[in-house]
């Protein structure tokens, strides 16, 4: 600061004083940026390079382009009316040729596989065969190989592929894939699975934050208007389970819901029901062990909000006449409404990326869009469709807050 | 005292507390047997140190603490059971209390929603409650966007707008500046002559009380030290802590050694004899406390028209605008403090004068010992 005031003194006796103003701000700011800047490059190289690296992916794919250069490049000549003439045929042996030798053809059979099921084995018969081949007429003994290469549906495939970029991810994330002809069709039944898992995310995520706002209100509350001391002791109980594992507190969640776990054994025993209740491996299991999960996260930025609310308000609202329900409701519980905002955006956020706990605790029916985007990245190694699933989660759950920051204001938030 | 707030009453009693204690640990009384009556439209201050009872007693009159034992009542009927909600009181809290997310016409429009009026009749009464306290053209604001003395009246105006018979008010003033709070004082003075509301104020500031009551409470530890007209309690203040409390104040300890009626001589250590007017003296013997007000005291006065005359010397003085403030070595006392006004410019003292000072018997109260 001493520095500064030198220096403004010491400035020209003209200079205008925004002038003056901005050089002294511009400094603090350097002084702020440098504080942030280890922060900055880690987020930057550890957090947002790859995840949009990988998001690249959704739309870009270029697995044909390089692996089938001749093809490609003869292809985009193509019009995509008849069948493709014998040149391009000649360009299809050539790369299949290159793809045997180089042991890629398995790629190539797999990418076409995405969109044509069981195209795999036949690329790479003809890969083998092709590789065998030694002259013409090339179009024929193709087809004699394999009868794909005589498929008007496959050229098309094969034309998509000469660009880099492809909107095939993100068709199938949303049910809708290629036609034959290049058109965009509605995905057949058995592939259409994905607005169904988005649905039940979003239903999933809807339930838990409305459970533990429900669950979590009246104990802020409480905690807010209780004495400091009893307080204390329950605000414990309520962050005790950030300290346990969340696998451990799932698993926990199992034995306590199984068939013949705590929950149905003593209900049995007090003759609530007759027979073991279904309680986990289904959408109840689910709920039940997120909404444990997620409580202290809608609980904590309520409770701060309501810890600032003074008394008096409610006293004044009393003093003129308002009933103590009416004084709650239209003095006490507006006031409330950043705090629980603020909650469950978190929670709802929080929520939308689950994996582990409906892995855990799910049925079948409950897997969320994560576990498909785990298993997209993990077993099929389909990293397009796991990135457009990603990145389709990303971008709604972006809109959700932009929309929330239009309606609400996140700068009166309160996250605690 | 409580004799005193009998006489002063008229007959029709608004507010009553009769023998009123209250605890809040079940050892320590906050308020010690209470009685206390408020006429319909007096300005009655309960004024006190933090910790006498003034604001636990308000607010058992407002409801949202119960007597642990006696009764209020409230134009003659018992209130003990009554909630807050049904006792028609308006009340201006210290922070003023506005709901931050209502505009400044929806804060006044909630009481008379509570009581469901109609909406040209809500609209009226809120038009002319704002208008009242000088704020017609702020309806639309919220509170976050209001002074602090606008806020302040916005409370004003919302305590009064659905018509209370009773207002309270907890120190109201406390978080605005001294010239606001002034402006204040003589605005809320003016709304009570107007509307001929009662009103209970509860204050620290003597000065606040002093301005705007008809009568004065003074709270001290749980009891009411004295119940008066500001007038009554400034010139006759009937213990040590009243005079004290209100206005400055010098005091001398001392013994009574003679009684005559209402005159008694007091022999205070280092300084002789000094004559008082018995107030609150237990009798020969007995230990006082003089009480003497600094403007009272006379510099270099004629001999012989003073019954008390006494030599001191001049310590420090301190100009203060519109009265000289001096302080005074008065045999070993040399916290005498006298005030004497600048305009006269009759008596010149310097730091370290010689001079002599004097008072009159009956400017001199003779007041227990705590």
């Amino acid at each position: 600061m001493a520095t500064t005031a030198v220096r403004s003194t010491g400035s020209p006796k003209g200079m205008p004083l925004h002038l003056k103003l901005r050089r002294v701000e511009r400094r603090q700011k350097l002084k702020a940026f440098i504080l942030v800047l280890p922060l900055l490059l880690f987020i930057l190289i550890g957090f947002v390079l790859p995840i949009g690296r990988m998001l690249f992916n959704a739309i870009h794919d270029h697995t044909l382009l390089t692996l089938m250069p001749r093809t490609m490049t003869a292809l985009s000549e193509w019009e995509g009316r008849d069948l493709p003439d014998e040149a391009i045929y000649a360009a299809l042996i050539a790369d299949l040729k290159d793809s045997w030798a180089q042991k890629t053809a398995t790629a190539i059979g797999k990418r076409m596989n995405y969109e044509l099921p069981g195209s795999l084995s036949q690329v790479v018969l003809s890969a083998r065969k092709a590789s065998l081949l030694t002259s013409g007429p090339y179009k024929e003994a193709m087809i004699e190989i394999s009868p794909l290469w005589g498929r008007q549906d496959v050229w098309n495939l094969m034309k998509r592929g000469t660009s880099a970029y492809t909107d095939y991810y993100l068709l199938r994330s949303i049910d809708y894939q290629y036609g034959p002809d290049s058109q965009i069709v509605a995905s057949p039944p058995e592939n259409a699975i994905f607005r169904g898992v988005f649905l039940r995310t979003l239903s999933i995520s809807i339930s838990v934050t409305a459970v533990t706002l429900l669950l979590g209100f009246p104990v802020a509350y409480l905690l807010a208007t209780l004495p400091s001391r009893s307080s204390n002791l329950l605000m414990i109980m309520v962050v005790l389970p950030f300290w346990t594992s969340l696998l451990v507190r799932t698993i926990a969640w199992v034995v306590l819901l199984q068939q013949h776990g705590v929950v149905n054994e003593t209900l049995i025993a007090l003759h609530v029901i007759s027979q073991p209740a279904e309680l986990v491996y289904n959408r109840v299991g689910t709920i039940v062990a997120m909404t444990h999960i997620q409580l202290p996260f809608t609980l904590l930025p309520i409770y701060s909000v309501m810890k600032t609310i003074s008394p008096t308000y409610v006293r004044a609202a009393r003093s003129l006449g308002a009933g103590p329900f009416y004084a709650f409701w239209k003095v006490y519980f507006p006031q409330t409404l950043p705090g629980i905002a603020a909650g469950c955006l978190l929670t709802f956020i929080l929520c939308l990326g689950y994996y582990i706990t409906p892995a855990l605790v799910g049925g079948a029916a409950d897997q969320m869009v994560s576990s498909f985007v785990a298993y997209y990245t993990n077993e099929e190694l389909n990293w397009g469709m796991a990135s457009a699933l990603g990145a389709i989660l990303l971008t709604a759950t972006l809109l959700l807050y932009y929309s929330f920051n239009k309606l609400v204001g996140v700068d009166r938030l309160k996250m605690g | 005292m409580e004799g005193r707030g009998l006489m002063s009453s008229t007959n029709d009693a608004f507010v009553e507390f009769s023998g009123v204690q209250k605890t809040y640990d079940g050892e320590a009384l906050v308020v010690k047997n209470l009685n206390l009556e408020v006429a319909r439209g007096e300005f009655l201050t309960m004024l006190g140190p933090s910790g006498s009872g003034k604001t636990t007693t308000l607010m058992m009159l407002a409801g949202f603490e119960a007597p642990t034992h006696g009764s209020i009542l409230l134009g003659g009927r018992a209130i003990d059971n009554m909630p807050p909600h049904k006792r028609d009181i308006g009340m201006v809290f210290q922070n003023y209390a506005l709901f931050p997310h209502m505009t400044v016409e929806e804060n006044l429009a909630f009481p008379l929603r509570v009581r469901k009026l109609g909406k040209a009749d809500t609209h009226a009464r809120i038009k002319r409650a704002l208008d009242m306290v000088r704020l017609g053209a702020y309806g639309g604001r919220r509170p976050g966007q209001l002074s602090g003395g606008q806020q302040q009246r916005v409370a004003l105006a919302r305590a009064l707008v659905f018509g209370p018979k009773l207002v309270l008010m907890d120190e109201p003033l406390g978080a605005l500046d001294k010239q606001l709070r002034e402006h204040m004082q003589l605005e809320i003075k003016r709304i009570h002559e107007n509307l001929g509301v009662t009103i209970v104020y509860v204050t620290h500031d003597q000065v606040e009380a002093l301005t705007m009551s008809d009568r004065i409470a003074v709270f001290n530890e749980g009891v009411i030290q004295q119940l008066a007209a500001p007038v009554e309690l400034y010139e006759r203040p009937q213990s040590a802590f009243v005079a004290q409390f209100i206005g400055e104040n010098n005091r001398l300890r001392g013994k009574v050694v003679a009684m005559n009626g209402a005159d008694c001589k007091v022999e205070i250590p280092g300084v002789g004899n000094v004559h008082a007017l018995a107030v609150k003296v237990e009798g020969v013997g007995q230990p006082t406390v003089l009480s003497l007000r600094p403007e009272r005291v006379r510099l270099n006065p004629t001999p012989g028209s003073l019954p008390n005359v006494f030599s001191a010397q001049v310590a420090e003085v301190i100009y203060l605008g519109d009265h000289v403030r001096t302080r005074l070595s008065v045999c070993g006392h040399d916290d005498f403090v006298v005030k004497l006004p600048s305009s006269e410019g009759v008596v010149q003292v310097e730091p370290g004068a010689a001079i002599t000072i004097g008072w009159n018997t009956e400017d001199c109260r003779a007041l227990d010992a705590p």
